[in-house]
Protein backbone atom coordinates (compact mmCIF):
# COMPACT_ATOMS: atom_id res chain seq x y z
CA UNK A 1 0.00 0.00 0.00
CA UNK A 2 1.15 3.34 -0.75
CA UNK A 3 2.11 5.13 1.82
CA UNK A 4 0.27 8.35 2.79
CA UNK A 5 1.70 10.89 5.44
CA UNK A 6 -0.77 12.33 7.98
CA UNK A 7 0.02 15.62 9.14
CA UNK A 8 -1.25 17.02 12.58
CA UNK A 9 -1.88 20.89 12.24
CA UNK A 10 -2.38 23.38 15.76
CA UNK A 11 -3.79 26.02 13.95
CA UNK A 12 -4.46 29.75 15.77
CA UNK A 13 -8.01 30.68 15.85
CA UNK A 14 -7.81 33.86 15.04
CA UNK A 15 -5.40 33.87 12.12
CA UNK A 16 -4.33 30.41 10.73
CA UNK A 17 -7.57 28.70 11.19
CA UNK A 18 -9.52 31.50 9.33
CA UNK A 19 -7.13 31.14 6.54
CA UNK A 20 -7.67 27.34 5.99
CA UNK A 21 -11.41 28.05 6.15
CA UNK A 22 -10.95 30.59 3.63
CA UNK A 23 -8.94 27.74 1.18
CA UNK A 24 -12.22 25.31 1.94
CA UNK A 25 -14.80 27.87 1.12
CA UNK A 26 -12.83 29.52 -1.87
CA UNK A 27 -12.65 25.50 -2.96
CA UNK A 28 -9.20 25.17 -3.31
CA UNK A 29 -7.76 21.98 -3.63
CA UNK A 30 -5.02 20.61 -1.35
CA UNK A 31 -3.69 17.58 0.28
CA UNK A 32 -6.20 15.53 2.14
CA UNK A 33 -3.22 14.34 4.84
CA UNK A 34 -3.70 17.31 7.09
CA UNK A 35 -5.81 16.98 10.03
CA UNK A 36 -6.09 20.46 11.72
CA UNK A 37 -6.77 21.02 15.79
CA UNK A 38 -8.19 24.26 16.28
CA UNK A 39 -6.37 26.38 19.31
CA UNK A 40 -6.53 30.00 20.53
CA UNK A 41 -3.50 30.66 20.41
CA UNK A 42 -0.12 29.18 18.77
CA UNK A 43 1.20 30.37 22.00
CA UNK A 44 -0.89 27.66 23.73
CA UNK A 45 0.40 25.12 21.83
CA UNK A 46 2.44 23.41 24.76
CA UNK A 47 5.56 21.15 23.85
CA UNK A 48 3.73 17.98 25.15
CA UNK A 49 1.34 18.45 22.45
CA UNK A 50 3.49 18.16 19.81
CA UNK A 51 5.56 15.16 21.31
CA UNK A 52 2.08 13.60 22.38
CA UNK A 53 1.23 13.84 18.32
CA UNK A 54 4.55 12.10 17.37
CA UNK A 55 3.50 9.81 20.11
CA UNK A 56 -0.07 8.96 19.12
CA UNK A 57 1.77 8.18 15.21
CA UNK A 58 1.96 11.57 13.66
CA UNK A 59 4.05 11.42 10.58
CA UNK A 60 4.42 15.84 11.30
CA UNK A 61 3.37 18.22 12.89
CA UNK A 62 2.80 21.46 12.02
CA UNK A 63 2.04 24.94 14.18
CA UNK A 64 0.24 27.67 12.24
CA UNK A 65 0.08 31.23 14.12
CA UNK A 66 -0.54 34.68 13.19
CA UNK A 67 1.98 36.85 11.89
CA UNK A 68 4.41 38.06 14.17
CA UNK A 69 3.73 41.55 15.19
CA UNK A 70 -0.44 40.24 14.51
CA UNK A 71 -1.15 38.22 17.61
CA UNK A 72 -4.79 38.35 19.12
CA UNK A 73 -3.15 38.41 22.50
CA UNK A 74 0.14 40.07 21.28
CA UNK A 75 3.05 37.85 22.29
CA UNK A 76 1.52 34.30 21.83
CA UNK A 77 2.90 33.79 18.24
CA UNK A 78 6.47 35.40 19.64
CA UNK A 79 6.51 32.28 22.31
CA UNK A 80 5.30 29.86 20.15
CA UNK A 81 8.19 30.53 18.03
CA UNK A 82 10.62 30.59 21.35
CA UNK A 83 9.71 27.26 21.65
CA UNK A 84 9.81 25.54 18.43
CA UNK A 85 13.19 26.48 18.15
CA UNK A 86 13.78 24.86 21.38
CA UNK A 87 11.79 21.85 20.40
CA UNK A 88 13.06 21.10 16.95
CA UNK A 89 17.11 20.56 18.73
CA UNK A 90 15.34 18.21 21.43
CA UNK A 91 13.50 16.30 18.61
CA UNK A 92 16.57 15.75 16.38
CA UNK A 93 17.93 14.21 19.88
CA UNK A 94 15.50 11.44 19.71
CA UNK A 95 16.08 10.47 16.44
CA UNK A 96 12.93 12.80 14.41
CA UNK A 97 13.60 14.44 11.37
CA UNK A 98 13.58 18.45 11.82
CA UNK A 99 11.35 18.49 8.89
CA UNK A 100 8.41 16.63 10.67
CA UNK A 101 8.46 20.03 12.71
CA UNK A 102 7.35 23.11 10.89
CA UNK A 103 5.79 26.70 12.23
CA UNK A 104 4.65 28.75 9.54
CA UNK A 105 2.87 32.27 9.69
CA UNK A 106 -0.48 31.78 7.70
CA UNK A 107 -3.19 35.11 7.86
CA UNK A 108 -6.66 35.15 7.64
CA UNK A 109 -6.86 36.26 4.49
CA UNK A 110 -3.80 33.69 2.80
CA UNK A 111 -5.88 30.59 2.24
CA UNK A 112 -3.47 29.84 -1.14
CA UNK A 113 -0.74 30.06 1.33
CA UNK A 114 -1.98 27.85 3.63
CA UNK A 115 -3.12 25.57 0.87
CA UNK A 116 0.54 25.67 -0.71
CA UNK A 117 2.02 24.72 2.73
CA UNK A 118 -0.08 21.50 3.09
CA UNK A 119 0.90 20.11 -0.32
CA UNK A 120 4.55 21.06 -0.18
CA UNK A 121 4.59 19.84 3.22
CA UNK A 122 3.06 16.53 2.51
CA UNK A 123 5.61 15.71 -0.25
CA UNK A 124 8.82 16.83 2.34
CA UNK A 125 7.00 14.31 4.89
CA UNK A 126 6.05 11.54 1.93
CA UNK A 127 9.75 11.46 1.13
CA UNK A 128 11.13 11.00 4.64
CA UNK A 129 8.90 7.73 4.85
CA UNK A 130 6.77 6.95 7.87
CA UNK A 131 7.83 7.85 11.19
CA UNK A 132 8.78 5.85 13.64
CA UNK A 133 8.45 6.93 17.31
CA UNK A 134 4.96 5.27 17.90
CA UNK A 135 6.33 1.60 16.78
CA UNK A 136 9.38 2.47 18.68
CA UNK A 137 7.59 3.04 22.00
CA UNK A 138 5.58 0.51 21.49
CA UNK A 139 8.42 -2.10 21.40
CA UNK A 140 9.33 -3.07 24.92
CA UNK A 141 12.81 -5.22 24.69
CA UNK B 1 4.72 -2.48 71.91
CA UNK B 2 7.24 -5.26 73.71
CA UNK B 3 5.29 -7.61 72.18
CA UNK B 4 4.70 -6.25 69.03
CA UNK B 5 6.06 -8.27 65.99
CA UNK B 6 8.68 -6.50 64.09
CA UNK B 7 8.33 -5.01 60.73
CA UNK B 8 9.97 -7.44 57.87
CA UNK B 9 11.85 -4.59 55.74
CA UNK B 10 14.11 -5.88 52.79
CA UNK B 11 15.87 -3.03 50.47
CA UNK B 12 17.52 -4.37 46.68
CA UNK B 13 19.27 -2.49 44.45
CA UNK B 14 18.56 -2.82 40.21
CA UNK B 15 20.51 -0.47 37.96
CA UNK B 16 21.44 1.39 40.68
CA UNK B 17 24.82 3.70 42.09
CA UNK B 18 24.08 2.60 45.50
CA UNK B 19 23.24 6.01 46.84
CA UNK B 20 19.99 5.20 47.82
CA UNK B 21 21.32 2.26 49.81
CA UNK B 22 23.69 4.62 51.38
CA UNK B 23 20.69 7.49 52.12
CA UNK B 24 19.46 4.69 54.54
CA UNK B 25 22.65 4.08 56.49
CA UNK B 26 22.75 8.17 56.52
CA UNK B 27 20.07 7.65 59.61
CA UNK B 28 22.74 7.77 61.78
CA UNK B 29 21.91 7.67 65.28
CA UNK B 30 17.56 7.40 64.08
CA UNK B 31 18.93 3.67 62.90
CA UNK B 32 17.87 2.97 66.69
CA UNK B 33 14.68 3.42 66.06
CA UNK B 34 14.28 2.10 62.96
CA UNK B 35 15.70 -1.84 64.50
CA UNK B 36 13.90 -1.02 66.98
CA UNK B 37 10.75 -1.48 65.34
CA UNK B 38 12.04 -3.23 62.12
CA UNK B 39 14.26 -6.62 61.00
CA UNK B 40 16.25 -6.16 58.24
CA UNK B 41 15.68 -10.11 56.11
CA UNK B 42 17.04 -8.54 53.11
CA UNK B 43 19.62 -6.29 51.90
CA UNK B 44 22.61 -6.88 49.45
CA UNK B 45 24.66 -3.95 50.50
CA UNK B 46 24.84 -4.67 54.37
CA UNK B 47 23.45 -8.32 54.46
CA UNK B 48 24.55 -11.57 53.62
CA UNK B 49 21.42 -13.50 52.54
CA UNK B 50 20.89 -14.61 49.13
CA UNK B 51 18.20 -14.96 46.38
CA UNK B 52 17.44 -18.70 47.49
CA UNK B 53 16.75 -17.31 50.96
CA UNK B 54 14.42 -14.74 49.61
CA UNK B 55 13.17 -17.16 47.10
CA UNK B 56 12.34 -19.61 50.79
CA UNK B 57 10.38 -16.86 52.35
CA UNK B 58 6.22 -17.17 52.19
CA UNK B 59 4.77 -14.57 50.16
CA UNK B 60 3.93 -11.86 51.57
CA UNK B 61 6.46 -12.75 53.88
CA UNK B 62 8.10 -9.34 53.92
CA UNK B 63 6.42 -6.12 55.46
CA UNK B 64 7.79 -3.51 53.53
CA UNK B 65 10.56 -3.62 50.09
CA UNK B 66 12.26 -0.45 49.19
CA UNK B 67 13.49 -0.90 45.86
CA UNK B 68 15.99 1.42 44.39
CA UNK B 69 17.93 1.09 41.04
CA UNK B 70 15.85 0.89 37.45
CA UNK B 71 15.33 -2.05 35.38
CA UNK B 72 17.76 -2.90 33.25
CA UNK B 73 18.30 -6.55 33.07
CA UNK B 74 16.45 -9.40 32.98
CA UNK B 75 18.07 -9.75 36.50
CA UNK B 76 16.49 -6.76 37.96
CA UNK B 77 13.27 -7.86 36.48
CA UNK B 78 13.33 -11.36 38.27
CA UNK B 79 14.02 -9.99 41.56
CA UNK B 80 11.60 -6.88 41.14
CA UNK B 81 8.55 -10.07 40.56
CA UNK B 82 9.86 -11.72 43.14
CA UNK B 83 10.20 -9.10 45.56
CA UNK B 84 6.73 -8.13 44.83
CA UNK B 85 5.20 -11.67 45.46
CA UNK B 86 6.71 -11.57 49.12
CA UNK B 87 5.90 -8.29 50.00
CA UNK B 88 3.19 -6.50 51.29
CA UNK B 89 4.27 -2.84 50.29
CA UNK B 90 6.53 -2.63 47.21
CA UNK B 91 8.41 1.07 47.86
CA UNK B 92 9.63 2.59 44.41
CA UNK B 93 12.77 4.06 46.41
CA UNK B 94 14.69 6.73 44.59
CA UNK B 95 14.77 8.86 41.28
CA UNK B 96 15.69 5.77 39.26
CA UNK B 97 12.95 3.13 40.55
CA UNK B 98 10.66 6.13 40.03
CA UNK B 99 10.98 7.54 36.87
CA UNK B 100 14.25 5.53 35.69
CA UNK B 101 16.83 7.97 36.78
CA UNK B 102 20.40 8.37 35.69
CA UNK B 103 20.95 5.03 33.77
CA UNK B 104 18.10 5.78 32.12
CA UNK B 105 19.63 8.17 29.63
CA UNK B 106 20.78 5.18 28.24
CA UNK B 107 17.70 4.95 26.32
CA UNK B 108 19.31 7.63 24.19
CA UNK B 109 21.54 4.47 22.64
CA UNK B 110 19.95 0.96 21.47
CA UNK B 111 21.60 -2.21 23.02
CA UNK B 112 23.92 -2.12 20.26
CA UNK B 113 25.26 1.06 20.62
CA UNK B 114 25.77 0.72 24.53
CA UNK B 115 28.07 -2.70 23.53
CA UNK B 116 29.97 -1.82 20.24
CA UNK B 117 31.27 1.32 22.60
CA UNK B 118 31.70 -0.76 26.05
CA UNK B 119 32.96 -3.83 24.43
CA UNK B 120 34.44 -2.96 21.22
CA UNK B 121 35.50 0.83 20.97
CA UNK B 122 36.34 2.38 24.56
CA UNK B 123 40.01 3.50 24.73
CA UNK B 124 40.74 1.22 28.23
CA UNK B 125 39.16 -1.99 26.10
CA UNK B 126 41.11 -4.85 24.55
CA UNK B 127 39.08 -7.46 22.84
CA UNK B 128 41.00 -8.62 19.48
CA UNK B 129 38.35 -10.99 18.86
CA UNK B 130 35.28 -8.90 19.42
CA UNK B 131 33.46 -10.81 22.19
CA UNK B 132 30.07 -9.42 23.10
CA UNK B 133 28.16 -10.89 26.16
CA UNK B 134 25.93 -13.19 25.36
CA UNK B 135 22.59 -14.43 27.91
CA UNK B 136 24.13 -18.07 27.35
CA UNK B 137 27.45 -19.47 26.89
CA UNK B 138 28.91 -23.09 26.48
CA UNK B 139 31.77 -23.98 28.88
CA UNK B 140 33.63 -27.51 28.98
CA UNK B 141 32.24 -27.25 32.75
CA UNK B 142 28.77 -26.71 31.25
CA UNK B 143 26.69 -24.09 30.34
CA UNK B 144 27.25 -19.99 31.90
CA UNK B 145 24.18 -17.53 32.09
CA UNK B 146 24.32 -14.59 32.43
CA UNK B 147 21.33 -11.66 32.60
CA UNK B 148 19.88 -10.93 29.65
CA UNK B 149 20.95 -6.84 29.03
CA UNK B 150 17.72 -4.94 28.34
CA UNK B 151 17.17 -2.56 25.04
CA UNK B 152 15.19 -0.22 27.28
CA UNK B 153 15.80 1.17 30.70
CA UNK B 154 12.87 0.35 32.37
CA UNK B 155 10.86 1.67 35.53
CA UNK B 156 10.18 -0.53 38.60
CA UNK B 157 6.42 0.07 37.66
CA UNK B 158 6.67 -0.92 34.36
CA UNK B 159 7.94 -4.58 35.32
CA UNK B 160 5.75 -4.70 38.71
CA UNK B 161 2.48 -3.24 40.89
CA UNK B 162 4.19 -0.54 42.64
CA UNK B 163 2.52 0.67 45.89
CA UNK B 164 4.36 3.89 46.81
CA UNK B 165 6.86 5.99 45.32
CA UNK B 166 9.89 7.65 47.12
CA UNK B 167 11.67 10.21 44.76
CA UNK B 168 15.07 11.31 45.28
CA UNK B 169 18.64 11.19 43.67
CA UNK B 170 18.95 9.70 46.63
CA UNK B 171 15.70 10.29 48.79
CA UNK B 172 16.33 12.20 51.52
CA UNK B 173 16.76 10.60 54.75
CA UNK B 174 14.36 12.53 57.00
CA UNK B 175 11.83 12.19 54.51
CA UNK B 176 12.39 8.22 54.44
CA UNK B 177 12.41 8.56 58.33
CA UNK B 178 8.83 10.03 58.01
CA UNK B 179 7.66 7.72 55.72
CA UNK B 180 9.18 4.79 57.32
CA UNK B 181 7.98 5.80 61.35
CA UNK B 182 4.54 5.80 59.50
CA UNK B 183 4.32 2.90 58.30
CA UNK B 184 5.76 1.31 61.53
CA UNK B 185 3.67 3.21 63.74
CA UNK B 186 0.71 1.99 61.68
CA UNK B 187 -0.47 5.75 60.57
CA UNK B 188 -2.80 5.74 57.98
CA UNK B 189 -1.01 5.36 54.57
CA UNK B 190 -2.23 7.50 51.54
CA UNK B 191 -3.99 5.81 48.54
CA UNK B 192 -1.68 3.24 46.90
CA UNK B 193 0.39 5.17 43.97
CA UNK B 194 0.91 8.04 45.92
CA UNK B 195 4.46 9.37 45.60
CA UNK B 196 5.63 10.01 49.45
CA UNK B 197 7.99 11.75 51.25
CA UNK B 198 7.57 14.87 49.04
CA UNK B 199 5.27 17.74 48.66
CA UNK B 200 2.93 18.63 45.63
CA UNK B 201 4.25 22.08 45.14
CA UNK B 202 7.23 23.34 42.83
CA UNK B 203 10.73 23.92 44.55
CA UNK B 204 10.69 27.55 43.62
CA UNK B 205 7.88 27.43 46.70
CA UNK B 206 10.49 26.43 49.26
CA UNK B 207 13.30 27.98 47.20
CA UNK B 208 14.63 31.29 48.89
CA UNK B 209 16.56 33.05 46.78
CA UNK B 210 15.24 36.31 45.32
CA UNK B 211 12.22 36.54 42.72
CA UNK B 212 11.12 38.97 40.12
CA UNK B 213 8.52 38.61 37.66
CA UNK B 214 10.93 39.49 35.27
CA UNK B 215 12.19 36.35 33.65
CA UNK B 216 13.39 37.27 30.75
CA UNK B 217 17.12 36.47 29.27
CA UNK B 218 19.69 36.77 26.50
CA UNK B 219 21.81 34.56 26.96
CA UNK B 220 21.44 31.28 28.77
CA UNK B 221 24.73 29.58 31.29
CA UNK B 222 26.31 26.80 32.22
CA UNK B 223 26.82 26.76 35.88
CA UNK B 224 30.53 27.01 35.61
CA UNK B 225 30.19 29.93 33.05
CA UNK B 226 28.83 32.62 35.71
CA UNK B 227 29.63 34.29 39.18
CA UNK B 228 26.59 33.35 40.98
CA UNK B 229 25.65 36.03 43.23
CA UNK B 230 24.07 33.39 45.74
CA UNK B 231 20.70 35.41 45.97
CA UNK B 232 19.23 36.01 42.88
CA UNK B 233 16.85 33.37 41.02
CA UNK B 234 18.74 30.55 38.96
CA UNK B 235 16.82 31.50 35.86
CA UNK B 236 16.52 34.91 36.17
CA UNK B 237 20.54 34.71 35.92
CA UNK B 238 20.38 32.74 33.23
CA UNK B 239 20.98 29.48 34.76
CA UNK B 240 18.92 26.36 33.78
CA UNK B 241 17.09 25.58 36.98
CA UNK B 242 14.38 22.29 37.09
CA UNK B 243 12.67 23.77 40.17
CA UNK B 244 9.64 24.89 38.50
CA UNK B 245 9.16 21.85 37.60
CA UNK B 246 10.06 19.70 40.13
CA UNK B 247 8.73 18.28 43.64
CA UNK B 248 9.65 20.27 46.47
CA UNK B 249 10.34 18.21 49.59
CA UNK B 250 14.29 17.84 49.28
CA UNK B 251 14.54 21.11 50.95
CA UNK B 252 16.29 22.82 48.36
CA UNK B 253 19.22 20.87 49.23
CA UNK B 254 21.14 21.99 45.83
CA UNK B 255 19.86 24.97 45.32
CA UNK B 256 21.37 25.72 49.05
CA UNK B 257 24.87 24.72 48.06
CA UNK B 258 24.95 26.99 45.09
CA UNK B 259 23.73 24.53 42.19
CA UNK B 260 20.74 25.03 40.33
CA UNK B 261 18.25 22.24 40.81
CA UNK B 262 18.48 18.68 38.72
CA UNK B 263 15.26 17.79 38.73
CA UNK B 264 15.75 14.22 40.63
CA UNK B 265 12.48 14.72 42.31
CA UNK B 266 10.64 14.46 39.41
CA UNK B 267 7.32 16.52 38.06
CA UNK B 268 4.38 17.62 40.63
CA UNK B 269 1.52 15.91 40.28
CA UNK B 270 -0.50 16.39 37.12
CA UNK B 271 2.34 16.69 34.77
CA UNK B 272 2.52 14.11 32.57
CA UNK B 273 6.30 14.84 30.78
CA UNK B 274 8.27 16.62 33.04
CA UNK B 275 11.15 17.81 30.44
CA UNK B 276 8.18 19.05 28.20
CA UNK B 277 6.86 21.47 31.03
CA UNK B 278 10.46 22.67 31.60
CA UNK B 279 10.79 23.55 27.84
CA UNK B 280 7.95 25.08 27.44
CA UNK B 281 8.44 27.58 30.59
CA UNK B 282 12.07 27.84 29.60
CA UNK B 283 12.06 29.42 25.93
CA UNK B 284 9.48 31.57 27.08
CA UNK B 285 11.96 33.12 28.87
CA UNK B 286 13.85 33.82 25.91
CA UNK B 287 14.43 37.99 25.49
CA UNK B 288 14.42 38.05 21.83
CA UNK B 289 12.16 37.68 18.67
CA UNK B 290 14.04 37.06 15.90
CA UNK B 291 13.72 33.59 14.71
CA UNK B 292 17.67 33.97 14.19
CA UNK B 293 18.43 34.94 17.67
CA UNK B 294 16.60 33.13 19.12
CA UNK B 295 18.04 29.94 17.55
CA UNK B 296 21.46 31.85 18.81
CA UNK B 297 20.24 32.08 22.24
CA UNK B 298 18.86 27.57 22.45
CA UNK B 299 22.68 27.14 21.00
CA UNK B 300 23.47 27.79 24.79
CA UNK B 301 21.55 24.92 25.99
CA UNK B 302 24.06 22.53 24.81
CA UNK B 303 22.07 18.85 25.42
CA UNK B 304 17.90 19.86 25.70
CA UNK B 305 16.89 16.18 25.93
CA UNK B 306 19.88 15.38 28.87
CA UNK B 307 19.08 18.11 30.94
CA UNK B 308 15.20 18.47 30.38
CA UNK B 309 15.05 14.60 30.99
CA UNK B 310 17.93 14.44 33.66
CA UNK B 311 15.91 12.18 35.36
CA UNK B 312 13.06 11.25 34.07
CA UNK B 313 13.31 9.71 30.15
CA UNK B 314 12.15 6.42 30.50
CA UNK B 315 8.38 8.26 31.78
CA UNK B 316 9.01 10.69 28.87
CA UNK B 317 6.17 10.56 26.20
CA UNK B 318 9.55 10.12 24.18
CA UNK B 319 11.40 7.34 26.26
CA UNK B 320 13.79 6.43 24.27
CA UNK B 321 15.61 7.58 20.72
CA UNK B 322 13.58 6.47 17.33
CA UNK B 323 15.79 4.82 14.81
CA UNK B 324 13.90 5.65 11.50
CA UNK B 325 14.74 3.77 8.72
CA UNK B 326 15.70 5.00 5.53
CA UNK B 327 12.46 5.54 2.99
Amino acid sequence: MEYKPTILAFLCNWCSYTGADLAGTSRMKYAPNVRVIRVMCSGRVEPTFVLKAFREGADAVLICGCHPGDCHYHEGNYKCLRRYHLLKKYIQQLGIHPDRLRLEWVSASEGNIFARLIDEMTETVAKLGPCEVRKTMETIN
Amino acid sequence: MENKPKLKVAIYWGAACGGCCVSVLDVHEKLFDVVAVADLVFWPIALDIKYHDVEEMTDGHIDVTLFNGAVRNSENERMAKLLRRKSKILVAYGSCAHMGGIPGLANFSTREEIFKRVYLESESTLNPDGKLPRPECDMPEGKLEIPVFYNDVLTLHNVVDVDYYIPGCPPQTERFVEVFMAIATGAELPPKGSVVGARDKSQCDECERKKTDNKLVKKFYRPWEIYDDGETCFLEQGVICMGPSTRSGCGVRCIKGNAPCRGCYGPPPGVSDPGAKMMSSIATMIDEKESEEIGKVIEDIMDPAGTFYRFSLPVALLRKKSIQKEN
